[in-house]
């Protein structure tokens, strides 16, 4: 902050600088200089000084002359005459016997950035570059990436260049690194400095002798570097595997950075690769740094990303600190909703619940959301959590968990009924209209659940002048509408209040825009207007995006080491984000349910179809409605299970089937993706073992809802290992022979070929990438009851296509 | 496609634009431009970002049009550090600037806004010698004190317990044999010959409210601070029955344990597999020479137990009446402890009544918390403590908003992991006169929650 009357300051200072019985005392001369820096550090114009800086540079105190050379650098572009007169001391400098004055006036010679001293400069360089003492040559080599910003359109001097080159090979390590800097920035044209194959090696092989800095640059110029044969890069590889591990850091971002730049075709090494890191970026997590705390916790998401396991066990590393910035906290709160599995769930929510009353209340919603989406897998658990948070009554906690509700329930419709109960009452804390929307929109949707929701919409009915907020107006016009199409007695006084008050007072135009349209609508028919405002309740398809199938490294890959992650919104934020604004524009995508809604409903419904599921080839063409209601309880599932065991022969309407499905890598996938993957297409996963188990076993239960009768299918899917899979389930086959034969009839022998070649090729390939992942053959046994052979045909196919999505190479 | 994203990004610069520092109060204390890529007016459109009314804490990097500011927060000052592309290592640069803040506490025996304006003419030099163009050059003391010129000036002013030290004659009286707290805080130029090995360890503990511990973590490093003018080696030897990782125990009875641990590069580990001694040269400066960890099962109960109990009296208000334990070692003591109860909203006012004189409570509405401080807190004793809070609106509910309790303290002369450094040795080469060994150990609380 400039000070008030500096002007004086500025002219004292002149006055005492110029004064001879200061300069020949040492000590004072300094003194003044030293105020001079000063009061330009903070900020203020010196430049008038500078004829008097200039004089104070011819001197043999090394401490005056930096503070000066601090001084010119800073002005010397607005003197640039002036400046002349500096350059002929420089040049003596540059000829001191001592090193430190010759590095120290070439240094500075280049920071002044000034062209028209280029041909002064160039000379000095030259030499410098040839010069006795390292340190005057890593200024030297510098300086000539220097000049070459200053006149980036000159010629390049060839000759300069080969004698950069040459100085790779110098003895100081930091004038090899510099040497790689200054040839980035002269040949950046023509992208950068040359890495052949010696180049290279000569690299690798002085790497240990450069400092963290260095090894860094090295590293991360060497990701330019193509080895020429598989022997070559595994050299590489094994030479870099202790800086992988390095403690510092910024050595081991930059090796992870180059391991994976090296091995983009080689997933496999990738991956053993982002397991080594491990170690080193969870002892990073807990650095005293918090910077570097944060800065390792953006990148370890990134991980994640490719390797939603790898940090399942260290959760406990991700807790917040009581005293750790709101940043780290919501970053954790990230990360740790990554990280849930069946094991630590109870834990991990137990933590988050703590968080969900922090008194930074962008914390407090972080951690109020962060167990909504983890509500996605474990619905029950983090329903009770939410609940009792409405029991608190505070307001932002309050608006909070409504819209956690609203987004849970829109991607896992079978939490409905417990939001619904919840929601008594809360209309009363809700100020903010991001929570009031929300609720709105939960009061429209499953009207017909909340008993007292037209008597919540007639408060805000009643108090909507007072509404500021059009964003509310909109969802209270659409909710009361909704409202009005499943309990109409209740509704129909208020609505046509409402509309009454949209179309003559409202002065917003989108308000009123829309309430003439519902209007309108409602002319047209209650029929009609059921088919535009009542569209689907919940998308489940978005759920799968929290146990989203692991990303290949390369997506990342690029952006792993730099700043983006650090700025980024995640993409976690976003997805809440885009959910907030999905009801904000609601009424909006009402409105061009509209528009549609002349032509034909069936038309758009098979278009739903379509886009909701990735596996809509399958399911179009063997259409089985499934369902995941009723639910059924773990006990009724093995109550029912054993039934169908036992009495599977005897009961004529029960039929038990059983098939094997290839496919890659199922049993490697998370158990969230999975279940995940599962409810897209309406089937619920019961029981899981964990990751990587042998047997993996999974239990699931779905209804089949087609037109004669609907049918509920339970299934065991289950994979012993490679080896002994192969009797039984020639043994299996054999004994459920009878049961199944009808059922599997010809698809079983078209199977049967098929699957030959494949696990021909699926061998070979499986010898060739050992860790890549195995062809897994699933036993899938099916039981159904009541029997209808159609819809357990279609199940399995929706089955198999969900298992071979999962698997992340398909076949 | 790799290759091409690859030239894509090295074809970008990638260094610092810009260094400086400012004071909380948004002072401009030092400012270094080594690109020119960047204006000078950049500081002012940082300071605005901090001063933006978010109510947070700045994030780590923020971007202003094509320039990225990467800060460091530390000793009540931010180091910032601006470069114009993203693709800049954020690692490199953090540690870098932390490395800045390290070098000035090493040369200016502190870091705070006031040794920095003092000492900027030094900074400057450090900055010069540091960095060339955007690139850091050297970070090492040992390098850097053959450039540095300035001498660093102590905020320390002459007082008169300076003098209390010295005896009869301007002997050094050796009174007491533990390091004064300073003694460290004094810049690394100038005269005495010391050595300091600190054994610092950070506690990371959430305990349930049954007093069960749900995580239990501590991160230690045994940081060396030398003030010697030449040495050659330095020896020092930890606990012989010290285990890393799942390795057998040596010995019996109660061994000590890390699970993992990590060195400076420059130390030679020769005896540590047979005697557990590091062996290393060391530099000027202050080094951080072995870093290590422990989760879960510590060799001692933790430092604090807390037995709450909360409840609402007739006349509306809450009642928390909290008995707070030390487990330490009847020897040993706590200082400086603090403890924050989380209450609930809308609290108004607090009445106390505390065990003893020495322990203050505070209501500090605006983070809704009472903040219960405690000077020196021995081992092996009890404090308790009743807060009565005026709570308009009190409901059942507000009770679930009691809580968690943070601890934070300091154990000088503990250490949660029972490490401990057996000597320290120098090389006999080097005596000159007679070099000053300190050892200290601390345990600082890095988040120490009970829940209620």
């Amino acid at each position: 902050m400039p000070y008030l009357g500096n002007d004086d300051t500025v002219k004292d200072l002149k006055r005492v600088l110029s004064n001879p019985h200061v300069q020949s005392d040492q000590l004072r001369y300094r003194n003044a200089i030293l105020k001079v820096i000063r009061i330009m550090s903070q900020g203020v114009d010196v430049s008038s000084l500078f004829s008097e800086m200039v004089k104070a540079c011819a001197t043999v105190d090394i401490v005056q002359k930096k503070l000066v050379y601090v001084f010119l650098c800073s002005y010397a572009s607005l003197n640039p005459e002036l400046s002349l007169l500096v350059i002929n001391t420089l040049r003596k400098d540059c000829q001191d016997p001592n090193p430190m004055v010759r590095s120290l006036a070439l240094r500075n010679m280049t920071n002044l950035r000034l062209p028209s001293l280029m041909e002064y400069v160039e000379q000095p360089l030259t030499a410098g570059l040839r010069d006795r003492a390292a340190c005057v040559r890593r200024v030297a080599v510098l300086g000539w990436a220097k000049l070459h910003k200053l006149q980036p359109n000159s010629e390049i001097d060839g000759a300069v260049v080969n004698e950069l080159y040459s100085l790779l090979r110098d003895p100081d390590p930091v004038v090899m690194v510099n040497c790689l800097r200054a040839l980035e920035e002269i040949l950046k044209e023509e992208g950068g400095v040359a890495i052949n194959k010696p180049i290279a090696h000569h690299l690798l092989n002085r790497l240990k002798e450069c400092d963290v800095w260095g090894q860094s640059e090295v590293l991360k110029i060497l990701q330019r570097y193509q080895p020429h044969s598989e022997d070559e890069l595994f050299d590489i590889l094994s030479l870099l595997d202790a800086s992988l591990v390095s403690p510092h850091t910024p050595v081991m971002a930059a090796t992870l950075s180059l391991f994976l730049s090296l091995c983009s075709t080689l997933p496999a090494v990738s991956l053993a690769a982002l397991e080594r890191v491990r170690g080193p970026l969870l002892a990073a997590c807990g650095s005293a740094s918090r910077e570097i705390r944060f800065t390792v916790l953006c990148h370890i998401q990134l991980l994640l990303r490719s390797v939603p396991g790898l940090m399942g066990a260290h959760y406990k590393r991700f807790f917040c600190g009581y005293a750790e910035p709101a940043y780290i906290k919501q970053r954790k709160m990230q990360v740790l909703v990554e990280l849930v599995n069946d094991d630590n769930v109870a834990m991990l929510l137990d933590e988050l619940k703590e968080y969900c009353t922090d008194v930074n209340t962008d914390t407090a919603q972080a951690a109020i959301s962060a167990i909504g989406r983890i509500g996605r897998s474990y619905s029950d658990r983090c329903l009770v959590i939410l609940t009792g948070l409405l029991g608190l009554k505070q307001e932002n906690i309050t608006s909070a968990v409504v819209q956690t509700m609203r987004d849970l329930v829109w991607v896992s419709p079978q939490c409905s009924d417990t939001v619904c109960n919840a929601l008594e009452g809360c209309e009363e804390i809700l100020h903010d209209s991001q929570g009031k929307q929300a609720l709105l929109w939960l009061l429209g949707t499953y009207g017909d659940k909340v008993f007292s929701a037209p008597y919540t919409l007639e408060a805000f009915i009643d108090g909507v002048r007072c509404e500021t907020s059009s964003a509310v107006k909109m969802e209270l016009l659409t909710a009361t509408l909704r409202l009005f199409l499943c309990r109409p007695a209740e509704t129909q006084d208020m609505l046509g209040r409402l509309l009454h008050y949209g179309i003559e007072e409202e002065t917003d135009m989108c308000v009123r825009d829309q309430a003439l349209l519902y209007y309108r609508l409602l002319q047209c028919g209650v029929d009609e207007t059921r088919k535009v405002v009542q569209g689907r309740r919940s998308d489940p398809s978005l759920g799968v995006l929290i146990g989203r199938p692991a990303e290949p490294v390369s997506q990342w890959a690029h952006i792993f080491n730099t700043l983006t992650p650090l700025c980024q919104i995640t993409s976690e934020t976003e997805l809440v984000n885009s959910s907030f604004q999905h009801t904000s524009y609601q009424p909006n995508s009402d409105l061009s349910d509209a528009m549609n809604a002349c032509q034909l409903q069936s038309i758009e419904e098979s278009v739903g179809e379509h886009t909701q599921s990735p596996s809509d080839i399958l399911v179009t063409s063997t259409i089985v409605p499934l369902s995941l209601l009723p639910t059924l309880t773990p006990a009724e599932f093995e109550h029912l299970w054993i039934q169908g065991i036992t009495h599977t022969e005897k009961e004529q309407d029960g039929v038990c089937m059983i098939e094997h499905v290839q496919c890659h890598n199922v049993t490697h996938s998370s158990s969230q993706s999975f279940q995940a993957a599962m409810q897209l297409v309406n089937i619920q996963t019961l029981a899981f073992t964990p990751i990587n188990v042998l047997p993996w076993r999974v239990y699931l239960y779905t209804h089949t809802e087609a037109p004669p009768c609907s049918t509920l299918i339970l299934g065991e899917l289950l994979y012993t290992g490679n080896a002994n899979e192969e009797e039984d389930a020639f043994e299996h086959t054999k004994g459920y022979h009878d049961a199944n034969i009808i059922v599997v009839g010809e698809q079983i022998e078209r199977k049967a070929n098929h699957e030959e070649d494949v696990t021909l090729e699926g061998k070979n390939k499986s010898d060739l990438t050992k860790d890549n992942g195995q062809v897994a053959k699933l036993k899938v046994t099916l039981k159904q009851k009541p029997r209808d052979d159609k819809a357990l045909r279609g199940f399995l196919s929706i089955l198999t296509t969900v298992l071979h999505t999962l698997s992340p190479e398909g076949e | 496609m790799t290759v091409f994203t690859a030239t894509l990004i090295s074809r970008r610069s990638r260094m610092i634009s810009q260094v400086f520092i400012l004071s909380s109060k948004g002072d401009r204390l030092v400012y270094k431009d080594f690109r020119g890529d960047v204006g000078s007016d950049a500081v002012g459109l940082f300071y605005d970002k901090v001063t933006a009314p978010t109510g947070d804490r700045l994030p780590v990097v923020t971007t202003y049009k094509d320039v990225h500011f990467v800060h460091v927060w530390q000793g009540g000052l931010y180091l910032v550090a601006t470069t114009t592309t993203a693709d800049s290592p954020p690692f490199a640069i953090i540690e870098f600037l932390n490395r800045l803040a390290a070098l000035i506490n090493d040369y200016c025996g502190s870091l705070s806004e006031k040794t920095v304006q003092m000492n900027f003419a030094l900074i400057y030099e450090l900055l010069d010698e540091m960095l060339d163009f955007g690139y850091v050059q050297s970070t090492s003391c040992d390098v850097l004190k053959n450039f540095i010129q300035t001498e660093a000036l102590s905020s320390r002013p002459f007082s008169l317990f300076d003098l209390a030290n010295v005896g009869l004659f301007g002997a050094d009286t050796q009174q007491s044999k533990v390091a004064p707290g300073s003694a460290a805080a004094r810049p690394m130029q100038g005269g005495k010959s010391e050595i300091f090995v600190d054994v610092v360890e950070r506690m990371s503990v959430v305990m349930g409210a049954n007093g069960v511990l749900m995580k239990a973590e501590v991160e230690g490093e045994v940081k060396v601070k030398c003030f010697l003018p030449s040495c050659s080696e330095i020896r020092v030897g930890l606990n012989e029955d010290l285990s890393i990782g799942t390795s057998p125990l040596r010995g019996y009875g109660a061994a000590v344990r890390v699970d993992e641990c990590h060195f400076h590069p420059a130390v030679r580990l020769d005896d540590f597999d047979a005697h557990r001694v590091l062996r290393f040269g060391p530099g000027q400066g202050e080094q951080s020479v072995m870093t290590y960890r422990l989760a879960d099962h510590l060799p001692l109960a933790p430092p604090f137990r807390l037995f709450p109990a909360i409840e609402k009296d007739n006349a509306g208000r809450l009642l928390m009446f909290f008995k707070l334990r030390c487990d330490l070692p009847p020897k040993s003591a706590a200082v400086d402890v603090s403890a924050t109860v989380r209450v609930p909203k809308g609290c108004v006012s607090l009445s106390q009544e505390l065990s003893s004189p020495d322990q203050s409570a505070e209501l500090r509405p605006q983070h809704r918390a009472v903040v219960w401080n405690i000077a020196r807190f021995p081992g092996g004793t009890q404090l308790s403590a009743l807060f009565k809070l005026d709570v308009p609106a009190l409901s059942s509910a507000s009770m679930m908003e009691v809580g968690p309790v943070d601890l934070t303290f300091e154990l000088p002369k503990v250490t949660a992991s029972g490490l401990r450094v057996r000597f320290l040795r120098l090389a006999p080469a080097q005596h000159r006169g007679p070099a000053q060994r300190w050892v200290r150990y601390v345990t600082r609380s890095d988040s120490y929650a009970i829940r209620i």
